[in-house]
Protein backbone atom coordinates (compact mmCIF):
# COMPACT_ATOMS: atom_id res chain seq x y z
CA UNK A 1 0.00 0.00 0.00
CA UNK A 2 2.94 2.60 1.06
CA UNK A 3 6.83 2.35 1.03
CA UNK A 4 9.52 4.11 2.68
CA UNK A 5 12.64 5.45 0.75
CA UNK A 6 15.02 4.87 3.62
CA UNK A 7 17.34 7.39 4.47
CA UNK A 8 21.40 7.36 5.03
CA UNK A 9 21.97 7.62 9.19
CA UNK A 10 18.69 6.99 9.90
CA UNK A 11 17.79 4.71 13.39
CA UNK A 12 16.03 2.10 12.91
CA UNK A 13 14.62 -0.44 14.93
CA UNK A 14 11.83 -2.98 15.65
CA UNK A 15 8.30 -2.83 16.97
CA UNK A 16 5.93 -5.70 17.88
CA UNK A 17 2.82 -5.91 15.89
CA UNK A 18 0.30 -8.37 17.02
CA UNK A 19 3.06 -10.04 18.37
CA UNK A 20 5.72 -10.04 15.38
CA UNK A 21 8.34 -7.62 14.85
CA UNK A 22 7.69 -5.31 12.13
CA UNK A 23 10.50 -2.40 11.05
CA UNK A 24 9.99 0.92 11.97
CA UNK A 25 11.89 4.61 11.84
CA UNK A 26 12.68 6.93 14.62
CA UNK A 27 10.26 9.75 14.63
CA UNK A 28 7.21 8.19 12.70
CA UNK A 29 4.10 7.66 13.55
CA UNK A 30 2.28 3.77 14.29
CA UNK A 31 0.06 4.95 11.54
CA UNK A 32 3.04 4.99 9.34
CA UNK A 33 4.17 1.73 10.04
CA UNK A 34 0.71 -0.19 9.37
CA UNK A 35 0.11 1.47 6.17
CA UNK A 36 3.30 -0.63 5.09
CA UNK A 37 1.92 -3.73 6.94
CA UNK A 38 -0.69 -5.87 5.75
CA UNK A 39 -3.19 -6.20 6.29
CA UNK A 40 -2.82 -2.52 6.71
CA UNK A 41 -6.05 -2.23 9.20
CA UNK A 42 -5.55 -1.27 12.64
CA UNK A 43 -9.13 -2.43 14.34
CA UNK A 44 -12.46 -3.93 13.10
CA UNK A 45 -15.32 -2.16 14.01
CA UNK A 46 -17.94 -2.82 17.04
CA UNK A 47 -20.60 -2.72 14.78
CA UNK A 48 -20.03 -4.65 11.53
CA UNK A 49 -16.85 -5.84 11.92
CA UNK A 50 -15.16 -4.03 8.85
CA UNK A 51 -11.70 -3.61 8.47
CA UNK A 52 -10.58 0.31 9.48
CA UNK A 53 -7.18 1.88 8.63
CA UNK A 54 -5.57 4.61 9.06
CA UNK A 55 -7.57 7.55 7.24
CA UNK A 56 -6.95 11.64 8.35
CA UNK A 57 -3.29 10.97 9.72
CA UNK A 58 -3.71 14.12 11.95
CA UNK A 59 -5.97 12.70 14.76
CA UNK A 60 -9.60 13.59 14.20
CA UNK A 61 -11.23 10.08 12.32
CA UNK A 62 -10.17 8.06 14.90
CA UNK A 63 -10.39 5.07 12.32
CA UNK A 64 -6.50 4.24 13.60
CA UNK A 65 -7.35 3.54 17.35
CA UNK A 66 -5.52 0.37 18.63
CA UNK A 67 -3.62 -1.07 21.93
CA UNK A 68 -0.29 0.46 22.50
CA UNK A 69 1.61 -0.91 25.10
CA UNK A 70 -1.92 -1.89 26.39
CA UNK A 71 -3.53 1.73 26.58
CA UNK A 72 -5.64 2.12 23.66
CA UNK A 73 -4.89 5.43 21.29
CA UNK A 74 -4.74 6.95 17.60
CA UNK A 75 -2.16 5.25 15.75
CA UNK A 76 -1.17 8.45 13.62
CA UNK A 77 -0.87 10.83 17.09
CA UNK A 78 1.43 8.27 18.75
CA UNK A 79 5.04 8.18 17.48
CA UNK A 80 7.17 4.63 17.35
CA UNK A 81 9.61 3.63 20.44
CA UNK A 82 11.80 0.27 20.33
CA UNK A 83 9.88 -2.18 21.93
CA UNK A 84 6.74 -0.79 22.05
CA UNK A 85 3.95 -3.64 21.85
CA UNK A 86 1.26 -2.50 19.45
CA UNK A 87 -1.79 -4.44 18.71
CA UNK A 88 -4.71 -4.33 16.84
CA UNK A 89 -8.46 -4.22 18.07
CA UNK A 90 -10.59 -7.46 16.50
CA UNK A 91 -14.08 -5.81 16.91
CA UNK A 92 -17.50 -7.51 17.63
CA UNK A 93 -17.29 -10.86 19.19
CA UNK A 94 -20.17 -12.59 18.55
CA UNK A 95 -21.34 -15.32 21.28
CA UNK A 96 -23.61 -18.27 20.38
CA UNK B 1 4.59 24.83 44.98
CA UNK B 2 2.33 23.50 42.01
CA UNK B 3 -1.38 22.14 41.48
CA UNK B 4 -4.55 21.94 39.84
CA UNK B 5 -5.84 25.32 42.84
CA UNK B 6 -3.07 27.62 40.64
CA UNK B 7 -4.80 29.77 38.09
CA UNK B 8 -2.81 30.46 34.61
CA UNK B 9 -3.34 33.86 33.25
CA UNK B 10 -4.08 32.10 29.77
CA UNK B 11 -4.49 28.39 28.49
CA UNK B 12 -4.07 27.99 24.12
CA UNK B 13 -5.18 24.78 23.04
CA UNK B 14 -3.21 23.72 19.97
CA UNK B 15 0.31 24.58 19.31
CA UNK B 16 0.14 25.47 15.46
CA UNK B 17 0.99 28.66 13.60
CA UNK B 18 -1.59 30.96 15.63
CA UNK B 19 -1.38 29.18 19.13
CA UNK B 20 2.64 29.34 19.17
CA UNK B 21 2.45 32.92 17.92
CA UNK B 22 -0.39 33.90 20.29
CA UNK B 23 2.01 32.12 23.11
CA UNK B 24 5.13 33.94 21.93
CA UNK B 25 3.30 37.29 22.42
CA UNK B 26 1.54 36.33 26.11
CA UNK B 27 4.72 35.38 27.35
CA UNK B 28 6.67 38.63 25.82
CA UNK B 29 4.55 40.69 27.62
CA UNK B 30 4.97 38.69 31.37
CA UNK B 31 1.95 36.68 31.60
CA UNK B 32 1.95 32.98 32.49
CA UNK B 33 0.48 30.93 29.52
CA UNK B 34 0.52 27.46 29.02
CA UNK B 35 -0.12 25.68 25.87
CA UNK B 36 -1.38 22.25 25.41
CA UNK B 37 -1.62 20.26 22.22
CA UNK B 38 -2.20 16.13 21.24
CA UNK B 39 1.31 16.16 18.87
CA UNK B 40 4.59 15.13 20.61
CA UNK B 41 6.50 18.46 19.05
CA UNK B 42 4.97 22.15 18.57
CA UNK B 43 4.15 22.88 14.76
CA UNK B 44 0.45 21.89 13.77
CA UNK B 45 -0.04 19.97 10.84
CA UNK B 46 1.40 22.95 8.32
CA UNK B 47 4.50 22.16 10.03
CA UNK B 48 4.58 18.58 11.63
CA UNK B 49 7.92 17.06 12.69
CA UNK B 50 9.61 20.53 11.47
CA UNK B 51 12.48 20.30 13.96
CA UNK B 52 12.95 16.61 12.54
CA UNK B 53 12.70 18.00 9.03
CA UNK B 54 14.64 21.81 8.84
CA UNK B 55 12.82 21.91 5.58
CA UNK B 56 10.88 25.71 5.61
CA UNK B 57 12.53 28.26 7.15
CA UNK B 58 9.59 30.08 8.50
CA UNK B 59 7.79 27.05 10.04
CA UNK B 60 11.63 26.48 11.71
CA UNK B 61 11.88 30.46 13.29
CA UNK B 62 8.51 30.15 14.52
CA UNK B 63 8.93 26.75 16.01
CA UNK B 64 11.80 28.15 17.39
CA UNK B 65 10.62 31.21 19.03
CA UNK B 66 8.30 29.45 20.51
CA UNK B 67 10.56 27.30 22.00
CA UNK B 68 13.03 30.13 23.52
CA UNK B 69 9.51 31.73 25.07
CA UNK B 70 8.45 31.50 28.63
CA UNK B 71 5.26 29.86 27.63
CA UNK B 72 4.96 25.95 29.18
CA UNK B 73 3.99 23.85 26.93
CA UNK B 74 2.11 20.18 27.63
CA UNK B 75 2.58 17.95 24.62
CA UNK B 76 0.58 14.66 23.86
CA UNK B 77 -2.05 16.15 26.13
CA UNK B 78 -5.65 16.25 25.14
CA UNK B 79 -8.24 18.76 25.76
CA UNK B 80 -11.54 16.94 26.88
CA UNK B 81 -13.65 19.16 28.65
CA UNK B 82 -14.06 22.80 29.26
CA UNK B 83 -16.18 24.23 31.97
CA UNK B 84 -16.57 27.93 33.41
CA UNK B 85 -15.49 28.95 37.04
CA UNK B 86 -17.77 29.06 39.69
CA UNK B 87 -16.51 32.69 40.53
CA UNK B 88 -17.45 33.18 36.55
CA UNK B 89 -14.20 34.55 35.64
CA UNK B 90 -12.11 31.87 33.68
CA UNK B 91 -12.16 28.40 32.77
CA UNK B 92 -11.51 24.90 34.06
CA UNK B 93 -10.00 23.28 31.32
CA UNK B 94 -10.16 19.42 31.74
CA UNK B 95 -6.74 17.68 30.31
CA UNK B 96 -5.78 13.94 29.59
CA UNK B 97 -2.10 12.84 29.00
CA UNK B 98 0.15 10.00 30.10
CA UNK B 99 -2.24 7.67 31.48
CA UNK B 100 -3.27 11.08 33.69
CA UNK B 101 -6.33 12.65 33.36
CA UNK B 102 -5.77 16.70 35.21
CA UNK B 103 -7.19 19.96 35.04
CA UNK B 104 -5.43 23.57 34.65
CA UNK B 105 -7.66 26.99 35.49
CA UNK B 106 -7.14 29.96 33.26
CA UNK B 107 -8.75 33.72 33.85
CA UNK B 108 -8.56 33.27 29.33
CA UNK B 109 -8.72 30.50 27.65
CA UNK B 110 -7.71 30.60 23.84
CA UNK B 111 -8.63 28.33 21.24
CA UNK B 112 -5.84 27.34 18.23
CA UNK B 113 -7.21 24.60 17.33
CA UNK B 114 -7.14 24.67 13.38
CA UNK B 115 -8.74 23.10 10.99
CA UNK B 116 -9.43 19.22 9.30
CA UNK B 117 -10.62 18.35 6.29
CA UNK B 118 -14.16 18.19 4.98
CA UNK B 119 -15.02 14.43 4.75
CA UNK B 120 -15.98 13.62 1.50
CA UNK B 121 -18.34 10.57 2.36
CA UNK B 122 -18.41 8.09 -1.12
CA UNK B 123 -19.13 4.75 -1.39
CA UNK B 124 -16.98 2.01 0.52
CA UNK B 125 -14.65 5.31 1.64
CA UNK B 126 -14.06 3.41 4.72
CA UNK B 127 -11.68 0.63 3.29
CA UNK B 128 -8.13 0.65 4.25
CA UNK B 129 -6.30 2.45 1.60
CA UNK B 130 -8.35 5.26 1.04
CA UNK B 131 -6.64 8.44 3.21
CA UNK B 132 -7.07 11.83 2.97
CA UNK B 133 -5.08 13.78 1.06
CA UNK B 134 -3.79 15.70 3.83
CA UNK B 135 -3.15 12.29 5.68
CA UNK B 136 -0.99 11.22 2.52
CA UNK B 137 1.06 14.90 2.97
CA UNK B 138 1.48 13.85 6.21
CA UNK B 139 2.97 10.51 5.50
CA UNK B 140 5.45 12.12 3.23
CA UNK B 141 6.55 14.65 5.37
CA UNK B 142 6.99 13.32 8.48
CA UNK B 143 8.07 9.89 7.17
CA UNK B 144 8.85 10.11 3.56
CA UNK B 145 6.23 7.24 3.00
CA UNK B 146 4.42 7.04 -0.79
CA UNK B 147 2.00 4.93 -2.24
CA UNK B 148 3.88 2.07 -3.76
CA UNK B 149 1.81 1.89 -7.33
CA UNK B 150 0.28 4.97 -8.97
CA UNK B 151 -2.34 6.21 -6.67
CA UNK B 152 -5.56 7.92 -7.77
CA UNK B 153 -6.56 11.22 -6.47
CA UNK B 154 -10.12 12.83 -6.05
CA UNK B 155 -11.26 16.64 -5.23
CA UNK B 156 -10.45 20.15 -5.62
CA UNK B 157 -8.16 22.61 -4.35
CA UNK B 158 -4.93 23.44 -3.53
CA UNK B 159 -3.40 20.50 -1.67
CA UNK B 160 -4.13 17.75 -4.00
CA UNK B 161 -2.12 19.90 -6.53
CA UNK B 162 0.64 20.83 -3.66
CA UNK B 163 0.54 17.28 -2.92
CA UNK B 164 0.53 15.47 -6.52
CA UNK B 165 4.17 17.60 -6.83
CA UNK B 166 5.49 16.92 -3.82
CA UNK B 167 4.84 13.14 -4.42
CA UNK B 168 6.48 12.86 -8.32
CA UNK B 169 9.33 14.79 -6.45
CA UNK B 170 9.77 12.10 -4.52
CA UNK B 171 9.53 9.24 -6.96
CA UNK B 172 5.65 8.46 -6.40
CA UNK B 173 3.76 8.22 -9.74
CA UNK B 174 0.36 9.18 -10.40
CA UNK B 175 -2.93 7.37 -12.10
CA UNK B 176 -5.11 10.21 -12.28
CA UNK B 177 -6.27 12.96 -10.85
CA UNK B 178 -10.28 13.31 -10.53
CA UNK B 179 -10.27 16.88 -10.36
CA UNK B 180 -14.46 17.55 -8.87
CA UNK B 181 -14.08 21.31 -8.86
CA UNK B 182 -17.09 22.95 -11.04
CA UNK B 183 -16.60 24.51 -14.22
CA UNK B 184 -16.51 28.27 -14.71
CA UNK B 185 -14.01 28.82 -11.98
CA UNK B 186 -11.59 31.71 -13.89
CA UNK B 187 -15.04 33.22 -14.70
CA UNK B 188 -16.36 33.34 -10.41
CA UNK B 189 -12.55 34.13 -9.66
CA UNK B 190 -11.57 37.00 -11.80
CA UNK B 191 -12.77 39.67 -10.23
CA UNK B 192 -10.80 38.84 -7.11
CA UNK B 193 -7.71 37.80 -8.72
CA UNK B 194 -5.74 41.60 -8.69
CA UNK B 195 -6.47 41.49 -4.84
CA UNK B 196 -5.46 38.34 -4.78
CA UNK B 197 -2.18 38.93 -6.51
CA UNK B 198 -1.64 41.76 -4.36
CA UNK B 199 -2.01 39.73 -1.01
CA UNK B 200 0.58 36.95 -2.42
CA UNK B 201 1.45 36.80 -5.90
CA UNK B 202 4.65 34.69 -5.07
CA UNK B 203 1.80 31.68 -3.34
CA UNK B 204 -0.59 32.48 -6.26
CA UNK B 205 2.97 31.80 -8.87
CA UNK B 206 3.01 28.86 -7.61
CA UNK B 207 0.29 27.56 -7.52
CA UNK B 208 0.67 27.86 -11.70
CA UNK B 209 3.79 26.53 -11.16
CA UNK B 210 2.22 23.02 -9.76
CA UNK B 211 -0.10 23.07 -12.44
CA UNK B 212 2.49 23.57 -15.11
CA UNK B 213 4.88 21.29 -13.88
CA UNK B 214 1.59 18.14 -13.49
CA UNK B 215 1.20 18.96 -16.91
CA UNK B 216 4.84 18.87 -17.91
CA UNK B 217 4.91 15.34 -16.06
CA UNK B 218 1.89 14.14 -17.99
CA UNK B 219 -0.29 13.64 -14.85
CA UNK B 220 -3.87 12.73 -16.49
CA UNK B 221 -6.30 15.00 -14.91
CA UNK B 222 -10.11 13.94 -15.37
CA UNK B 223 -12.05 17.54 -14.97
CA UNK B 224 -16.16 16.81 -14.32
CA UNK B 225 -15.73 13.58 -12.86
CA UNK B 226 -18.65 12.11 -11.10
CA UNK B 227 -20.10 9.06 -9.27
CA UNK B 228 -16.42 8.73 -8.07
CA UNK B 229 -16.46 5.27 -5.61
CA UNK B 230 -13.98 2.44 -3.79
CA UNK B 231 -14.16 -0.76 -4.26
CA UNK B 232 -12.97 -3.92 -2.12
CA UNK B 233 -10.87 -6.78 -2.73
CA UNK B 234 -12.49 -10.12 -3.18
CA UNK B 235 -12.26 -11.00 0.96
CA UNK B 236 -13.83 -7.58 1.44
CA UNK B 237 -10.39 -6.38 2.81
CA UNK B 238 -9.10 -3.46 1.27
CA UNK B 239 -8.94 -1.04 -1.57
CA UNK B 240 -8.88 -2.78 -5.06
CA UNK B 241 -10.43 -0.79 -7.31
CA UNK B 242 -11.59 2.90 -8.03
CA UNK B 243 -14.74 3.52 -10.40
CA UNK B 244 -16.62 6.64 -12.06
CA UNK B 245 -17.74 8.29 -14.38
CA UNK B 246 -15.89 10.81 -15.89
CA UNK B 247 -17.01 14.37 -17.84
CA UNK B 248 -18.68 12.34 -21.05
CA UNK B 249 -20.60 10.53 -18.95
CA UNK B 250 -18.57 6.88 -19.68
CA UNK B 251 -18.57 4.41 -16.63
CA UNK B 252 -14.80 3.82 -16.14
CA UNK B 253 -12.79 1.79 -13.50
CA UNK B 254 -9.03 1.26 -12.59
CA UNK B 255 -6.96 -1.09 -10.46
CA UNK B 256 -5.35 0.50 -7.51
CA UNK B 257 -4.53 0.32 -3.81
CA UNK B 258 -4.45 3.96 -2.92
CA UNK B 259 -7.26 6.55 -3.48
CA UNK B 260 -6.60 9.68 -1.87
CA UNK B 261 -9.63 12.16 -1.81
CA UNK B 262 -9.78 16.10 -0.98
CA UNK B 263 -12.87 18.76 -0.56
CA UNK B 264 -11.48 21.60 1.27
CA UNK B 265 -10.90 22.01 4.66
CA UNK B 266 -13.09 22.97 7.80
CA UNK B 267 -12.50 24.83 11.23
CA UNK B 268 -12.36 22.59 13.89
CA UNK B 269 -15.37 23.84 16.39
CA UNK B 270 -15.95 21.37 18.14
CA UNK B 271 -14.84 23.23 21.88
CA UNK B 272 -16.72 26.06 20.98
CA UNK B 273 -19.90 23.86 20.18
CA UNK B 274 -19.59 21.85 22.99
CA UNK B 275 -19.73 24.80 25.34
CA UNK B 276 -22.22 27.06 23.23
CA UNK B 277 -20.80 29.41 21.64
CA UNK B 278 -22.55 31.47 18.81
CA UNK B 279 -21.54 30.04 15.64
CA UNK B 280 -21.77 31.60 12.32
CA UNK B 281 -22.39 29.96 8.59
CA UNK B 282 -19.86 31.01 6.37
CA UNK B 283 -21.38 30.89 3.25
CA UNK B 284 -17.78 31.50 0.67
CA UNK B 285 -16.01 28.40 2.85
CA UNK B 286 -18.88 26.67 3.46
CA UNK B 287 -18.85 25.84 6.82
CA UNK B 288 -19.73 27.12 10.40
CA UNK B 289 -17.50 29.54 12.66
CA UNK B 290 -17.31 30.66 15.93
CA UNK B 291 -19.12 34.40 16.35
CA UNK B 292 -16.04 36.58 16.91
CA UNK B 293 -15.56 39.94 18.17
CA UNK B 294 -12.60 42.16 16.26
CA UNK B 295 -10.08 40.69 19.50
CA UNK B 296 -11.36 37.10 18.78
CA UNK B 297 -13.60 36.68 21.46
CA UNK B 298 -16.70 34.66 21.05
CA UNK B 299 -20.09 35.34 22.66
CA UNK B 300 -18.71 33.61 25.60
CA UNK B 301 -16.90 35.62 28.36
CA UNK B 302 -12.69 35.02 28.34
CA UNK B 303 -13.34 32.20 25.32
CA UNK B 304 -11.02 33.28 22.45
CA UNK B 305 -10.65 31.53 19.16
CA UNK B 306 -7.95 32.20 16.78
CA UNK B 307 -6.34 30.90 13.43
CA UNK B 308 -8.23 28.66 11.34
CA UNK B 309 -10.49 27.58 13.98
CA UNK B 310 -11.71 31.24 13.40
CA UNK B 311 -12.24 30.69 9.23
CA UNK B 312 -9.83 29.47 6.84
CA UNK B 313 -7.09 31.76 5.62
CA UNK B 314 -3.92 29.28 5.82
CA UNK B 315 -1.00 29.34 8.08
CA UNK B 316 0.63 32.99 7.59
CA UNK B 317 -3.06 34.80 8.06
CA UNK B 318 -3.07 32.31 11.23
CA UNK B 319 0.36 33.11 12.32
CA UNK B 320 -0.89 37.32 12.22
CA UNK B 321 -4.47 36.37 13.90
CA UNK B 322 -2.74 34.71 16.45
CA UNK B 323 -0.41 38.06 17.57
CA UNK B 324 -4.04 39.62 16.57
CA UNK B 325 -5.90 37.60 19.37
CA UNK B 326 -3.09 37.90 21.92
CA UNK B 327 -3.64 41.53 21.79
CA UNK B 328 -6.77 41.16 22.22
CA UNK B 329 -6.20 39.22 25.26
CA UNK B 330 -3.30 41.26 26.61
CA UNK B 331 -5.91 44.69 26.55
CA UNK B 332 -8.15 42.16 28.94
CA UNK B 333 -6.31 40.92 30.70
CA UNK B 334 -4.39 44.37 31.88
CA UNK B 335 -7.92 46.00 32.40
CA UNK B 336 -8.05 50.04 31.71
CA UNK B 337 -5.96 50.99 33.91
CA UNK B 338 -2.59 50.63 32.22
CA UNK B 339 -3.74 53.05 29.19
CA UNK B 340 -0.11 53.94 28.03
CA UNK B 341 -0.13 50.20 27.00
CA UNK B 342 -3.31 49.39 25.38
CA UNK B 343 -2.81 52.63 23.31
CA UNK B 344 0.20 50.68 22.56
CA UNK B 345 -1.54 47.60 21.65
CA UNK B 346 -4.29 49.46 19.88
CA UNK B 347 -1.98 50.38 17.28
CA UNK B 348 -0.18 47.31 16.69
CA UNK B 349 -3.57 45.93 16.51
CA UNK B 350 -4.36 48.30 13.52
CA UNK B 351 -1.10 47.46 11.51
CA UNK B 352 -1.86 43.54 11.73
CA UNK B 353 -5.37 43.89 11.27
CA UNK B 354 -4.19 45.75 7.76
CA UNK B 355 -1.37 43.11 6.73
CA UNK B 356 -4.49 40.25 7.62
CA UNK B 357 -7.54 41.86 5.75
CA UNK B 358 -4.83 42.34 3.10
CA UNK B 359 -4.05 38.76 2.76
CA UNK B 360 -7.35 37.16 2.99
CA UNK B 361 -7.88 38.18 -0.39
CA UNK B 362 -5.67 35.31 -1.47
CA UNK B 363 -8.29 33.33 0.40
CA UNK B 364 -11.21 34.70 -1.52
CA UNK B 365 -9.99 33.93 -4.71
CA UNK B 366 -9.11 29.70 -3.85
CA UNK B 367 -13.15 30.42 -2.24
CA UNK B 368 -14.29 31.13 -5.60
CA UNK B 369 -11.73 28.79 -7.22
CA UNK B 370 -12.73 25.47 -5.35
CA UNK B 371 -16.59 26.43 -4.43
CA UNK B 372 -17.59 24.15 -0.96
CA UNK B 373 -18.90 21.45 -2.35
CA UNK B 374 -22.39 20.12 -1.93
CA UNK B 375 -23.37 16.60 0.15
CA UNK B 376 -26.88 15.74 -2.32
CA UNK B 377 -25.31 13.53 -4.51
CA UNK B 378 -24.23 11.19 -1.53
CA UNK B 379 -26.12 8.06 -2.36
CA UNK B 380 -28.37 6.18 0.13
CA UNK B 381 -26.27 3.50 0.99
CA UNK B 382 -22.47 5.69 1.05
CA UNK B 383 -21.72 5.56 5.59
CA UNK B 384 -22.35 9.14 6.21
CA UNK B 385 -20.92 8.40 10.10
CA UNK B 386 -17.96 5.95 10.02
CA UNK B 387 -17.54 5.62 13.85
CA UNK B 388 -21.36 4.26 13.78
CA UNK B 389 -21.88 2.97 10.15
CA UNK B 390 -24.88 5.03 9.53
CA UNK B 391 -25.81 5.36 6.04
CA UNK B 392 -27.46 8.44 4.15
CA UNK B 393 -30.50 6.42 3.34
CA UNK B 394 -31.16 5.65 7.62
CA UNK B 395 -30.55 9.79 7.87
CA UNK B 396 -33.18 10.77 4.93
CA UNK B 397 -35.72 8.24 6.52
CA UNK B 398 -35.41 9.67 10.05
CA UNK B 399 -35.42 13.27 8.96
CA UNK B 400 -38.72 12.21 6.75
CA UNK B 401 -39.87 10.15 10.18
CA UNK B 402 -39.17 13.35 12.69
CA UNK B 403 -40.98 16.25 10.66
CA UNK B 404 -40.49 18.54 14.22
CA UNK B 405 -36.75 17.47 15.30
CA UNK B 406 -33.17 19.45 14.31
CA UNK B 407 -29.99 17.47 13.57
CA UNK B 408 -29.59 16.96 17.15
CA UNK B 409 -32.70 15.27 16.97
CA UNK B 410 -31.29 13.21 13.97
CA UNK B 411 -28.33 12.51 15.63
CA UNK B 412 -30.17 10.46 18.95
CA UNK B 413 -32.62 8.99 16.77
CA UNK B 414 -29.48 7.39 14.34
CA UNK B 415 -26.24 7.88 16.95
CA UNK B 416 -24.92 9.60 13.97
CA UNK B 417 -22.29 11.87 15.27
CA UNK B 418 -22.34 9.81 19.01
CA UNK B 419 -18.74 7.82 17.94
CA UNK B 420 -15.57 8.27 18.89
CA UNK B 421 -14.98 11.24 16.18
CA UNK B 422 -17.57 12.87 17.98
CA UNK B 423 -19.47 13.96 14.40
CA UNK B 424 -16.06 15.62 13.27
CA UNK B 425 -16.67 13.21 10.20
CA UNK B 426 -20.29 13.51 9.72
CA UNK B 427 -21.54 16.77 11.10
CA UNK B 428 -21.03 18.87 7.92
CA UNK B 429 -22.35 15.97 5.91
CA UNK B 430 -25.56 15.39 8.13
CA UNK B 431 -26.47 19.31 8.15
CA UNK B 432 -25.88 19.06 4.19
CA UNK B 433 -28.56 16.73 3.87
CA UNK B 434 -30.33 18.01 6.58
CA UNK B 435 -30.74 21.33 4.86
CA UNK B 436 -31.44 19.65 1.47
CA UNK B 437 -33.90 17.50 2.78
CA UNK B 438 -36.16 20.31 4.49
CA UNK B 439 -35.56 23.03 1.79
CA UNK B 440 -33.76 25.29 4.27
CA UNK B 441 -30.48 26.79 4.61
CA UNK B 442 -27.76 25.61 6.58
CA UNK B 443 -27.82 28.57 8.37
CA UNK B 444 -31.19 28.07 9.51
CA UNK B 445 -30.62 24.36 9.99
CA UNK B 446 -27.29 24.74 12.49
CA UNK B 447 -24.82 21.79 13.63
CA UNK B 448 -25.59 19.16 16.10
CA UNK B 449 -24.22 19.53 19.76
CA UNK B 450 -20.96 17.98 20.99
CA UNK B 451 -20.80 16.66 24.18
CA UNK B 452 -17.72 16.16 26.54
CA UNK B 453 -15.51 14.50 26.68
CA UNK B 454 -14.66 16.53 23.38
CA UNK B 455 -11.83 13.76 22.79
CA UNK B 456 -12.11 10.48 24.22
CA UNK B 457 -11.25 9.56 27.81
CA UNK B 458 -10.39 6.04 29.30
CA UNK B 459 -12.07 5.22 32.71
CA UNK B 460 -8.29 4.12 34.15
CA UNK B 461 -7.21 8.01 33.44
CA UNK B 462 -10.77 9.08 33.97
CA UNK B 463 -9.96 7.69 37.75
CA UNK B 464 -6.61 9.70 38.44
CA UNK B 465 -8.86 12.97 38.25
CA UNK B 466 -8.14 14.82 40.94
CA UNK B 467 -5.70 12.10 42.78
CA UNK B 468 -2.68 14.13 43.44
CA UNK B 469 -0.07 14.22 40.69
CA UNK B 470 3.42 14.24 39.72
CA UNK B 471 4.79 17.70 39.00
CA UNK B 472 4.65 18.15 35.32
CA UNK B 473 8.21 19.44 34.25
CA UNK B 474 6.16 22.33 31.58
CA UNK B 475 5.01 23.86 34.98
CA UNK B 476 7.77 24.37 36.64
CA UNK B 477 9.15 27.76 34.21
CA UNK B 478 8.89 30.36 37.02
CA UNK B 479 8.68 28.16 40.17
CA UNK B 480 12.00 28.17 41.35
Amino acid sequence: MFRVETQPNEMAFDISLDGHPVGAREGETVAAVLLRSPPFHARRTTISGSRRAPFCMMGVCFECVLDVDGIRQRACMTVVRPGMQVARIAGVVKVG
Amino acid sequence: MEGAERIWDVIIIGAGPAGMSAAEVIANAGFRVIVVDEQPAPGGQIWRGIERRKDDAEGVAAVGRFRSCDASYLPETRMWQLEPLESGQGWRVYLAGAGRAFWRECRILLLATGAYERPSPLPDWTLPGVLTVGGAQILLKTSLQIPDEPVWIAGAGPLPLLYMVQLLKNGGRIAGYLDTSPKGGLRRSLSLLWPALRADWRGLLRGLGWQARLRFAGVRVWRGATDISAQADSNGGSLREVSFRDAAGRHRRARTSVLLLHRGLLPVTDASRAVGCAHDWVESQGCFAPKLDEWGMTSRDDLFVTGDGAGIGGADAAVLRGRLTALGILLRLRGPEEMVASTDYLHQADVIRTRLARLLHRQHFIDALYPPPGIDDVGDDVLVCRCEEVRAGTLRAAIAEFPDGGPDEIKIRTRCGMGACQGRQCGDALAGIFATARGKSMADVGIFRVRPPIRPLSFTELATLGVPEPIAKGDLNDDI
